[in-house]
């Protein structure tokens, strides 16, 4: 069979739009790899730095466990909250979608000045501690992601017929979350984590202005103290993201795979 | 006896009456269909009775028990949906053994079941497929398998068939008319389409407007309609409004000519009456110069190719009638020809009009 012929204009974009993502990066890489002592290329010691550095791993640490909470505290919430919507109460879909707005509209400064106010007042275990007020703020600041994701997600499930087909089975509501519901929304619910891991490990404003001494603060630290690990730091940090990002996309491919075996023996 | 019973069932939805008051009563291993067109309460009816709804008046009785408050998974009522409902992430077979895994069975205890149900619907071969790597037909035959794996009390079907293509529909529909059979499990089944109503029923009620306008045999359907509307629905039906003019005789006037029609006998005279003739009860026949008794002169207007009939239609002063005849005859009497079309006096069925009333209901194939 022919292949199709890519025109020329089309290659001439292609490479236009992949110098202006990759010329950074590699100018990243070139800083990264410099001697801090000499000023020269190429070693590997700023990498070793940052691998040695125990703000690092802490930091790091904290800012995945925080986007594990925020992923699970906004699953457990959202999940049987839109679930219930689509199912029972369509009409309250457009208040939440304008709800789930708020985050992306009100600026992030004001947002946290606000959370620190109504906060205020709450227990030192919630008021002082990340996994509290700072769990809390970022679930708020996830809502958008995970609403988005999720709603699409159920809008492209018929969850009238499937839960009313498993309640016709004998299934219990939970049975039919867990077992029916969920699955079929499981790369939704994968995009809505991922999306929030993202936006957990690199949320700064918060973080600074609540005094929590999160990944993104030690990266702006070692930025503004240390020229060439902070170009490690930053791949790294890349390094991070797009490692949460291929593990959806390598989740998305295998479903999609299994899709077109199956369905070329049909 | 009676297994399935639904009593003075009422829904409204706002102001809408979907239900006004049905009641039903259904002996076990029949099975019924509730038929009628779009929104007049059919669906609204099964949904009552698997449990996903509940009436606003009336009760529901199983088996001597009254299940109108019990909720939908305690029910034991399998229910085929009409739009495609296995569940996506589940093999054909997980699918038909999900009602077994929740009703705690170990997989020894299931195995068998399931296997034989597969079987059962002709689906051995495709026990390890997904749902989209099945037709739509192979789909709603394991949702058949589905329901009928926990062994329900009732069987359910909304439309199972709707989405299917022609030919597949009716051959779903004779496996499920044997499966029902060789199981002897109760059936409530809704359609909008008659012929399949006819053809798998034991009993068939015609709903409109929220109520059961006729309940009976497919035969007693078709050839006895009790009212206008059931008359219009039940396959196609010639409908003349008439005035008695000679009980006695049995003589009815519709536009100005007079019928004899062997059920006028005994009516009232001056009552208001409906005959009713099937199109392959008429006769049809070239138009001679003196007119026939008991006949209607018109012209061809259209003749419409269905296979093993051709229907044509014959437009007269003020009447369309519609007659089904043989390709062969009907090529003798073209479109413009004029002909003679005969009331056979012994075939044609009479329904009492109110004096006073509505004139005929409209449906959608008239307007």
């Amino acid at each position: 069979m022919k292949r199709p012929r890519i025109s020329l204009s089309a290659v001439v974009w292609l490479l236009l739009a992949a110098a202006y993502f990759i010329i950074p990066l590699f100018a990243t890489l070139l800083i990264s790899l410099r001697s801090t002592q000499t000023g020269k290329c190429c070693v590997g010691a700023n990498y070793a730095w940052v691998l040695h550095n125990g703000d690092f791993w802490h930091t790091l640490r904290l800012s995945a466990l925080l986007a594990l909470e925020t992923i699970v505290i906004s699953l457990v919430l959202f999940v049987p909250t839109i679930y219930l919507v689509h199912l029972k109460l369509p009409r309250l879909r457009p208040v939440l979608a304008f709800m789930a707005l708020i985050p992306f509209i009100v600026p992030p400064i004001v947002m946290v000045v606000g959370l620190l106010r109504t906060f205020k007042g709450s227990p030192d275990w919630f008021y002082q501690k990340p996994w509290g007020f700072l769990a809390a703020s970022y679930v708020i600041l996830a809502f958008p992601y995970m609403f988005f994701s999720l709603d699409a997600g159920f809008r492209s499930i018929d969850v009238h017929t499937l839960t009313e087909a498993s309640q016709s089975l004998g299934a219990k509501w939970p049975t039919t979350l867990f077992r029916v519901i969920l699955p079929n929304i499981r790369a939704a619910a994968l995009a809505a984590s991922f999306l929030t891991l993202a936006i957990v490990m690199g949320e700064f404003t918060i973080a600074n202005l609540a005094a929590f001494h999160t990944f993104p603060i030690f990266i702006q630290f070692v930025s503004e103290s240390q020229g060439f690990p902070a170009g490690a730091l930053t791949l790294m940090s890349f390094g991070i993201t797009w490692a949460a990002m291929l593990s959806l996309l390598l989740v998305g491919r295998k479903r999609g795979q299994s899709s077109r075996i199956m369905a070329g023996a049909k | 006896m009676t297994f399935l019973q639904l009593e003075n069932l009422h829904r409204d939805f706002g102001t809408v009456k979907a239900l006004n008051g049905i009641n039903i009563s259904l002996g076990e291993g029949e099975f019924l269909s509730l038929l009628g067109p779009s929104g007049c309460g059919k669906t609204t009816a099964l949904r009552l009775v698997a449990g996903f709804d509940r009436p606003n008046q009336g009760r529901i009785v199983v088996d001597g028990k009254d299940v109108t408050s019990v909720a939908p998974n305690k029910r034991d009522m399998g229910m085929v949906f009409q739009a495609y409902s296995l569940f996506p992430n589940m093999t054909a077979r997980q699918n038909v053994e999900f009602g077994l895994k929740i009703r705690g069975k170990s997989k020894g205890d299931r195995a068998k079941p399931v296997d034989d149900l597969l079987e059962l619907v002709g689906l051995s071969h495709a026990v390890d497929r997904y749902p989209h790597q099945l037709s739509g037909g192979m789909q709603q035959r394991v949702a058949l398998a589905r329901a009928l794996a926990i062994e329900p009390r009732v069987l359910l079907l909304d439309e199972p068939l709707s989405a299917l293509d022609a030919k597949v529909r009716v051959q779903l529909r004779e496996e499920i008319r044997r499966i029902q059979l060789e199981l002897g499990i109760t059936t409530l089944y809704v359609t909008h389409d008659q012929e399949e109503a006819l053809a798998v029923s034991d009993h068939v009620a015609v709903m409109y407007g929220g109520v059961i306008e006729q309940m009976g045999t497919p035969t007693e359907m078709y050839t006895a309609p009790a009212t206008p509307f059931v008359a219009e629905f039940i396959g196609t039906m010639n409908r003349l409004e008439a005035t008695v003019v000679d009980g006695g005789s049995g003589e009815v006037e519709h536009g100005g000519m007079r019928l004899h029609v062997d059920a006028a006998k005994g009516r009232r005279n001056g009552e208001r009456v409906l005959v009713l003739i099937r199109p392959e009860s008429l006769e049809l026949e070239a138009a001679t110069n003196g007119g026939a008794p008991n006949s209607f002169n018109g012209e061809v207007l259209t003749q419409t190719f269905l296979g093993p009939v051709t229907r044509v239609k014959v437009t007269g002063t003020g009447t369309n009638l519609i007659a089904d005849m043989s390709t062969a005859r009907a090529s003798a009497l073209p479109v413009g020809a004029r002909v003679s079309a005969k009331i056979p006096s012994e075939g044609a069925k009479l329904i009492s009009l109110p004096d006073d009333g509505p004139g005929l209901p409209v449906l959608a194939d008239d307007q």
